[in-house]
């Protein structure tokens, strides 16, 4: 769990990225797909703009027209009214099939070539932009390595001896192939296990925070939208966008009750997970003692404090045991005495995390800062008042924008 | 005068019979797997169309193969321009129906991403649906070519090159000596040529598929 929160952690402050940018900005202008002989168009008068090297999910129930909607970006369906603009050029000015050589493009299961080996899949959109073989070679072998494939054991494997979990990344290797500003991706996860879907949610973020791609990212998992997406579109019926914003606002403050009830029931505790324990604040009430102290003096320090417990730290400042009043008197040694800690978290971790080890220690939980040391400790009432808070804030800001 | 020295005396013969006969079918099956695969390339995203496709093909193994070449002498006369024809048509219906069956059975995904990261419709046609096809065409290839073996002896009728002259020499000269031999050598002859181009099948097969599909 660890590496899911530092790699959330680094993508969503998004300021630090935006000098790196290299996605394209793609904006839909009133755009709607009708088919013939049917009487509600699919997608019907969307207009968004996804900012450059940012994750936007598009979410929604079944049939909603969100993967009618990404698919008409590239061209595999042709709007039937409205403008798609990429980085300012509008895709209907450019030849469709070159048109998504500059779009990597990512789908369930994969779509692999079934007849290519792992190399040949990931080679055919260079091929196709005509490199020559040592560059696509180089290339192929840079890629596997970024999503995490050893390159000798895979390169000439084919797609049938793959995990369904090494086929995605296969895919998402090929769709950044040529190195596309944008990338959509069709629930490219949606086959796949939940722990490898846990792990290629995580080493998305991970490859996101280096390449800073402008990712549309289609899904109808809720908790897979809040985990990716630095914006989530909530689609309706017919591609109506019910709520266009961060994770943190809709959680906090869902448009209306379809949104939330697409966001579900634990909405707060969803919230938890977006929320890091580095931003609320840590309390430093807590009896710290040295391990070296003698269990004398420790008495004396916690008669003094009213307190019943006391931290022990090692010699390196790190919290390593609860120390209580009644097991002074017969301790030889701190090193000893009391009860090891059964968990602690760290600034990086998320609320959700910390709740958690709440619950396991039954009380306040030791936080330590990113060398391991001591920081101070995190009460329930703070994770309580911090989501009413928010809550507050989101329903003052949603009362402001009604109100103008 | 026995089987064996019959082949033996006449193996010159034989032998350029047999030659002409297998050159012949093969050239069939070719023609018929250009137009067959064409036919199925064209129809196969239609359901109706992939049906009538396969009717028609169908509607012509019905018709004797005796019977179609007694209605193309009239029009193409005697040789190799009827005997090719007939041919052509039986051959036709495995091909064009394994086309049909390989094309749709390739998994739509995969088309949709290869369309996706910009292969134009030719390539996606070549590179991947008839690569992915073609197992299944080339099995139809095979049941065409043991098929015409067999036809290709009866179009001989029609002074068609081949193994089917022995035959119907030796059929029309029953009695006579040296006519048994001369039916057997020919029937015998046309088993083990279709018994040798279906060994070089499985040869083709197995050197033409790309070991991801393979079975």
């Amino acid at each position: 769990m660890t590496d899911v929160t530092e790699s959330q952690e680094s993508v969503q402050p998004g300021g630090a990225a935006e000098s790196t940018t290299t996605g394209a900005e793609i904006t839909l202008t009133n755009v709607t797909k009708r088919y013939p002989g049917s009487k509600n168009p699919a997608v019907d008068d969307v207009t968004m703009t996804i900012p450059a090297g940012k994750i936007v999910i598009l979410v929604g129930p079944s049939g909603c027209g969100k993967t009618t909607t990404m698919r008409m970006i590239n061209r595999l369906i042709e709007p039937t009214s409205g403008t798609i603009r990429i980085d300012g050029e509008d895709t209907q000015s450019l030849n469709p099939d070159k048109l998504r050589r500059k779009i990597g493009y990512a789908i369930q299961q994969a779509g692999l070539f079934p007849h290519f080996t792992v190399a040949q899949n990931i080679g055919v959109v260079p091929g196709l932009l005509g490199w020559d073989k040592k560059k696509i070679a180089d290339r192929v072998d840079e890629l596997l390595d970024l999503v995490g494939l050893d390159v000798d054991t895979f390169r000439n494997r084919y797609p049938r001896q793959l995990s369904g979990g090494q086929q995605q990344r296969v895919g998402v290797a090929r769709a950044l192939a040529a190195d596309p500003p944008v990338l959509l991706m069709d629930e490219p996860f949606g086959a796949v296990d939940p722990i490898t879907r846990g792990n290629l949610q995580d080493e998305l973020l991970r490859l996101q925070d280096e390449l800073h791609k402008t990712i549309v990212f289609v899904t109808h998992d809720f908790d897979e939208a809040v985990k990716l997406g630095d914006k989530i579109a909530v689609l309706g019926n017919s591609s109506k966008i019910l709520q266009y914003d961060t994770p943190e606002a809709i959680l906090a403050n869902p448009a209306d009750d379809t949104v939330a009830g697409f966001v579900g029931a634990g909405a707060s505790l969803k919230q938890l997970t977006l929320l890091r324990v580095r931003d609320v604040e840590l309390r430093q009430e807590a009896v710290t003692v040295s391990v070296d102290e003698s269990p004398a003096a420790v008495r004396e320090k916690l008669a003094n404090s009213r307190h019943l417990y006391a931290l022990v730290l090692d010699r390196r400042n790190r919290p390593s045991r609860w120390v209580h009043a009644r097991d002074l008197p017969r301790a030889t040694s701190l090193a000893t005495a009391g009860k090891p800690l059964r968990d602690m978290v760290s600034t990086q971790s998320t609320l959700q995390d910390a709740l958690e080890a709440m619950l396991a220690e039954g009380g306040a939980v030791p936080v330590t800062g990113p060398q391991g040391q001591y920081a101070g400790t995190i009460h329930l009432e703070t994770v309580i008042d911090t989501i009413q808070t928010l809550r507050e804030e989101r329903n003052d800001d949603g009362a402001a924008q009604e109100e103008q | 005068m026995n089987l064996w020295e019959y082949v033996v005396d006449r193996w010159d013969k034989l032998s350029l019979q047999a030659w002409l006969h297998t050159s012949e079918v093969v050239q069939a099956t070719l023609l018929a797997t250009l137009l067959g695969v064409g036919i199925g390339i064209a129809v196969y995203r239609s359901p109706a169309g992939s049906a009538i496709a396969t009717a028609l093909a169908s509607a012509v193994l019905t018709i004797p193969s005796f019977a179609l070449l007694g209605l193309l002498i009239p029009v193409l006369g005697l040789g190799v321009a009827p005997s090719m024809t007939v041919l052509v048509l039986y051959g036709l219906l495995p091909i064009v129906r394994n086309t049909i069956v390989g094309l749709s059975g390739v998994n739509p995904a995969i088309v949709d991403a290869a369309r996706g990261i910009g292969m134009s419709r030719i390539s996606v046609l070549t590179r991947i649906e008839l690569a992915l096809a073609w197992p299944a065409i080339l099995a139809g290839m095979r049941v065409a070519t043991q098929m015409l073996m067999g036809i290709a002896v009866v179009v001989a009728y029609a002074k068609g090159p081949g193994l089917g002259s022995e035959v119907f020499a030796g059929l029309t000269r029953a009695g006579s000596a040296n006519a048994t031999n001369q039916a057997l050598a020919g029937t015998i002859g046309v088993v083990i040529l279709a018994l040798v181009l279906d060994g070089i099948y499985l040869l083709i097969n197995r050197l033409t598929t790309p070991r991801g599909i393979r079975d």
